[in-house]
This record gives C-alpha cells, sequence and structure tokens, in this order.
C-alpha cells in the first residue's frame, strides 16, 4: 500500500477586488486540503460546483500554485519538481483536449512527442489505446466528427498516450448521454484493472462516484468534509429508509406500532405514506409487517430506498449536490 | 535540446493545421494584394503631384503595405488561441513536460513562416506592378515583415492567453492596432503630416521601422534612418517573446 499522490495541507487564495470598506480582500478557494491515494485505487473527489475541486486538481496537476500546503505525486515533490510530476501524470481537463481540425491520429503522436515519445512507438501506442477504448478506425478521423462519448474516449486515450501511473479525469462524463456514460465507466474501470492506473475522478454525480469509486472525498467550501468508502459513507446516515402504503386513516396507528416494532425508526407519516429508518431494511420488514397484521394493519405497499450518494451529501452539507448547478 | 524539439513539434502541428484550412492564408494574403491594386494607382497620382512625398509611389507604398503585413496579419492570431484554449488544447498541453516557451514559440513560429510566404509574394506583385527598389532592400523588407509578425503574433497570444474571451480581446486589438497604424504612415508618409502630428508619429517605434524600409527602398542600406528601423524591429522581436514567454508561463494562464 504506497500513497501515489500525498497532499498535505493544501490552499489557494486569491486576491479579489474588495467593493466597500472593511470588505474581505481576498477568498479562499481551498482551505487546507489532505488527500491521500493508495496505487491502484479509483478515488472520487466529489462535491457541488464552485466547492473547490477543480482549483484543487489544478494545483495538483501543476497548473496552479498553491499558496500553501505541499504535495508528492507520483513521487516528485509538487514545489520543486513540477516537470517531474508532468511526466508522470496524465490530466484530461473537463474543456477537452483536442482540436476539432486536427485528426485523431495527428493529435495522439504530436501529443506523445510533448513527453519526448519516438512518434512510432506514440502511432504504436495510440492505436492500441483506441482499440481499447472502441475507437477503432478513428486514427484519419476528424477529431471534431466524433460523437460526445467518442471525443470523450479520445480525451482519456490522450491523457494515457504516455502512460502515466496516475490519470485525473475532470468531470468525465459531464455532457454525456446515460449510455455513453455508462460505456465510460466500464472503459474507466478497465483503465486500473488492466492498465493498473490509478485513477483520480472529480464529478459532481453522486452515482458515478458510486458506481465507480473505491474511496470518495466529499468537498464542500473548500474543505474535505468526508471520505470513505461509498458503503461507509451510506451507513453514515443511519441506514435505509422504510416506506409503507396504508389507507390515510390508518397512517397514524402505523406509525406508532412501527415505532414500537423497529427501534430508533423514527417514523413520520405523510398522508398514506409512513417512513421510517432502518439499519438493515430487508432484515426488518418480515418481522415490521408481521407485527403491523397482527395490529390489524392492512399494508398495501412497501419498499425499501437504499441511502445514496446524494441522501449522505445533503446530511453532511445540508444542501443537495444539484443546488449548486 | 528540449526547448528546439518541443518547439519544432508545435510548430508543425499547428503548420499542418493552418494548411488544412488555407483560407484564412489565403484572406491574408488578398489584403495586402488588395490594397496593392485598389488603392496603390490613386496614390501614384498623387506621388505625382505632390512635393515632399519622399519619391515613388511603389517606392513608399510597399515598405508601408510590408510592415502592415507583418502587424495586422499576426495581430489577429490570438483568435485562434482562444478556440485552441477553449478546446482544452492549451491546458492539455500545458501539463506535459514540454517548455512552456516552446508552447509560444512554435506557434510564433508558424505565424512567421507564413508572413515569410505572404511578403514574398506581395514583393513579387509589387515588383510585376512596376516597383524598383535594390534587391537586399527587398529581402530587407520580406524580413522585416517576418520579424514584425514574430512580435506582434507573440504579444497577441499573449493578450488572448490573458483575457481568454474573443469579446474582450477584439475591441482590446482596435484599440491598440489603429491608432498603431495611423500613427506609422502606412498609406501616406508621415513628412505630409503637420507638426504636431509628426512629433506625435515619432513616439511610433512602427513609423521609424517603415522609414527605415522606405530608405532602404531608395538604395540608402548604411544610413541612420535605415539602421534605426533594424534596430526597432530587433527590440520589438525580443520584447515581444519575452512578454510572450511571461504569459505562458504564470500560473493562472
Amino acid at each position: 500500500m504506497t500513497a501515489i499522490l500525498e497532499a498535505r495541507g493544501l490552499t489557494k487564495t486569491y486576491k479579489i477586488r474588495a467593493r466597500g470598506k472593511g470588505a474581505p480582500n481576498t477568498v479562499e478557494a481551498v482551505k487546507g486540503v489532505d488527500i491521500t491515494v493508495t496505487a491502484g485505487e479509483i478515488v472520487g473527489f466529489l462535491g457541488p460546483n464552485g466547492a473547490g475541486k477543480t482549483t484543487t486538481l489544478r494545483m495538483i496537476t501543476t497548473l496552479l500554485d498553491p499558496t500553501g500546503g505541499t504535495a508528492m505525486v507520483a513521487g516528485h515533490d509538487l514545489r520543486t519538481d513540477a516537470v517531474g510530476v508532468r511526466r508522470s501524470i496524465g490530466y484530461v481537463a473537463q474543456m477537452g483536449t483536442t482540436d476539432p481540425n486536427a485528426l485523431v491520429g495527428e493529435e495522439l503522436i504530436d501529443h506523445a512527442r510533448l513527453y519526448g515519445i519516438d512518434p512510432k512507438v506514440a502511432a504504436e501506442r495510440g492505436r492500441r489505446l483506441l482499440a481499447d477504448l472502441d475507437l477503432d478506425g478513428m486514427w484519419t478521423r476528424k477529431c471534431g466528427s466524433l460523437s460526445g462519448g467518442q471525443r470523450r474516449r479520445l480525451d482519456i486515450a490522450m491523457g494515457l498516450v504516455h502512460e502515466p501511473r496516475l490519470v485525473f479525469l475532470d468531470e468525465p462524463s459531464t455532457g454525456l448521454d446515460p449510455q455513453s456514460r455508462a460505456n465510460l465507466w466500464h472503459h474507466i474501470a478497465r483503465l486500473r484493472d488492466e492498465y493498473g492506473t490509478t485513477v483520480f475522478i472529480t464529478t459532481h454525480y453522486m452515482d458515478e462516484a458510486d458506481a465507480l469509486c473505491d474511496r470518495i472525498l466529499i468537498i464542500d467550501h473548500g474543505e474535505i468534509v468526508a471520505e470513505g468508502t461509498p458503503e461507509e459513507l451510506k451507513r453514515r446516515i443511519g441506514g435505509d429508509q422504510v416506506i409503507l402504503t396504508v389507507a390515510p386513516a390508518d397512517a397514524e396507528r402505523t406509525a406508532a406500532a412501527a415505532a414500537t416494532l423497529v427501534a430508533d425508526s423514527r417514523p413520520e407519516s405523510d398522508g398514506g405514506e409512513v417512513r421510517l429508518i432502518s439499519a438493515d431494511g430487508g432484515k426488518a420488514l418480515p418481522s415490521l409487517l408481521a407485527g403491523l397484521a397482527k395490529a390489524g394493519i392492512d399494508v398495501q405497499g412497501v419498499s425499501v430506498r437504499r441511502p445514496t450518494l446524494d441522501d449522505v451529501f445533503l446530511t453532511l452539507t445540508g444542501r443537495s449536490l444539484r443546488d449548486g448547478d | 535540446m528540449t526547448l528546439f524539439r518541443d518547439s519544432w513539434t508545435v510548430f508543425s502541428r499547428a503548420m499542418r493545421l493552418s494548411l488544412r484550412e488555407p483560407i484564412w492564408v489565403v484572406f491574408g494574403l488578398l489584403q495586402p494584394i488588395l490594397y496593392l491594386t485598389l488603392f496603390g494607382p490613386l496614390l501614384k497620382a498623387i506621388a505625382a503631384t505632390t512635393p515632399g512625398f519622399g519619391g515613388e509611389a511603389w517606392k513608399v507604398f510597399v515598405p508601408g503595405l510590408l510592415v502592415q503585413l507583418g502587424m495586422f496579419g499576426a495581430s489577429f492570431v490570438g483568435f485562434g488561441l482562444i478556440s485552441e484554449w477553449r478546446s482544452g488544447v492549451i491546458e492539455r498541453m500545458r501539463v506535459t513536460p514540454a517548455s512552456r516557451a516552446a508552447l509560444l514559440i512554435g506557434r510564433v513560429a508558424r505565424d512567421v513562416l507564413v508572413l515569410f510566404v505572404q511578403g514574398s509574394i506581395l514583393v513579387a506583385v509589387a515588383l510585376a506592378m512596376g516597383l524598383r527598389a535594390p534587391w537586399w532592400a527587398l529581402g530587407v523588407g520580406i524580413v522585416t515583415v517576418a520579424l514584425l509578425g514574430a512580435c506582434f503574433s507573440s504579444l497577441s497570444y499573449a493578450a488572448a492567453l490573458k483575457l481568454k474571451s474573443e469579446d474582450a480581446f477584439a475591441p482590446l486589438l482596435n484599440g491598440i492596432i489603429l491608432p498603431l497604424a495611423l500613427l506609422s504612415g502606412i498609406f501616406l508618409p508621415m513628412t505630409l503630416a503637420p507638426r504636431w502630428l509628426q512629433h506625435v508619429s515619432d513616439a511610433n517605434p512602427l513609423k521609424h521601422i517603415i522609414d527605415g524600409v522606405r530608405a532602404m527602398f531608395r538604395g540608402e542600406l548604411g544610413s541612420s534612418t535605415s539602421l534605426w528601423g533594424i534596430g526597432l524591429t530587433l527590440l520589438l522581436v525580443v520584447v515581444g517573446l519575452a512578454a510572450g514567454t511571461r504569459v505562458f508561463q504564470r500560473e493562472s494562464a
């Protein structure tokens, strides 16, 4: 378990033009962020727009000088060896990587040449990457003629052509349709499984982080507010939600009965719906339903809702991720 | 020499992209040729009857057009850079170990080569229309276009990378290029201007560069006017490249 990325106390303060007397003339976009990523992990960096995700990422990838803090990236010190960092990482920015008028193959080769890679080797690797990313036959196509999903996979190929050990993907699936997103996830997961690449993804999609990441960091207002596996984070909010549908007249009685049947379930009734919390909804259900039947309550429907990372985020920050959009 | 290797990579990529869309190169060339054919004849009549014009119409006009080509042709390259930035190409190149200066130099070299070809064609057309000047002066004229191009294209890239928006870049260009052009005597020699206007234009290095090329077109290689022009051109190139490289190296650019 070796750390491939270790950032300590990264901060970024911007100077802004102060308006009015006593107004602060600096803004802290990132306030002392610690990040540790182990080789071989897929780590998700999650937060609403403006939380400091991209600023943090741009600092780690040498695009922005940190105001404070240190980082070792793939064995190189960010402050003293930026070129060493650049040589060992791949970075796929949110805005893309390729000129719409350039040919796919040419962009791959030229990009590799900037890493000092021989054009022949680059061509070989480029073609293999395209094949692996389901982009066969695109070598001589103009980048601008590719579909959104294809273009995004090409971006990933660009980020991998120099075979980095650590790759950063900034909002990789933004703007893609659901099918292309699922396809992209499949390819990102393969990066780690087949190439052994460590992947660091920023996203503001909970389902993406949930589907893809071994571990998640949640950032809000420039600070890490939570860290853990998706399961750990979900467990933090107390468990599953059980939703019972009953006749509106029975709702109050159902809530009262459920409170005694499932400990700490905090039932709430709303019209014909009664919602309660259970650490493990699936296990609680049989005894709950049996108990309600004994009490003479006719349950018309039941569903168990597993908590999503959206719920986690809401619990941690008091706002929904989508509020930031 | 990674600076050289990286510059070459950036240059060859940029050149390839320019050749794929040669329409812009052609438009850039068309402009001075339009001036030559549609404005030149007018000037010929004026030159013949105006004392103090400073010689034959073509010898006065072609140096002006050459400098104008170097200035205008190169100033608009920033628009291309903004669209490159928007498609993520600049960021992508900035996370490679390539030298920051190479990212600029490769692009500037492409612009210089394009201007060199455009300047040569301009001179060839002017010769066909009746320009007579020493061959070495024509050569210096073309090289001046290329060198001014290096200065203005790197300043243009620097400004574009700072602003990152066409809406901000276009008025900035207009605000700088138009007074610079009017105060340099591109179309008419500043010797025709009233005294105050001459003084204002003396502060414009481009005026002295045009005067230098004109002096050489008259055959005065060693005159102080010519040497001033050459010196100022070289100084502008150094200043332009230094400013451009600085912006490309900066963290937030």
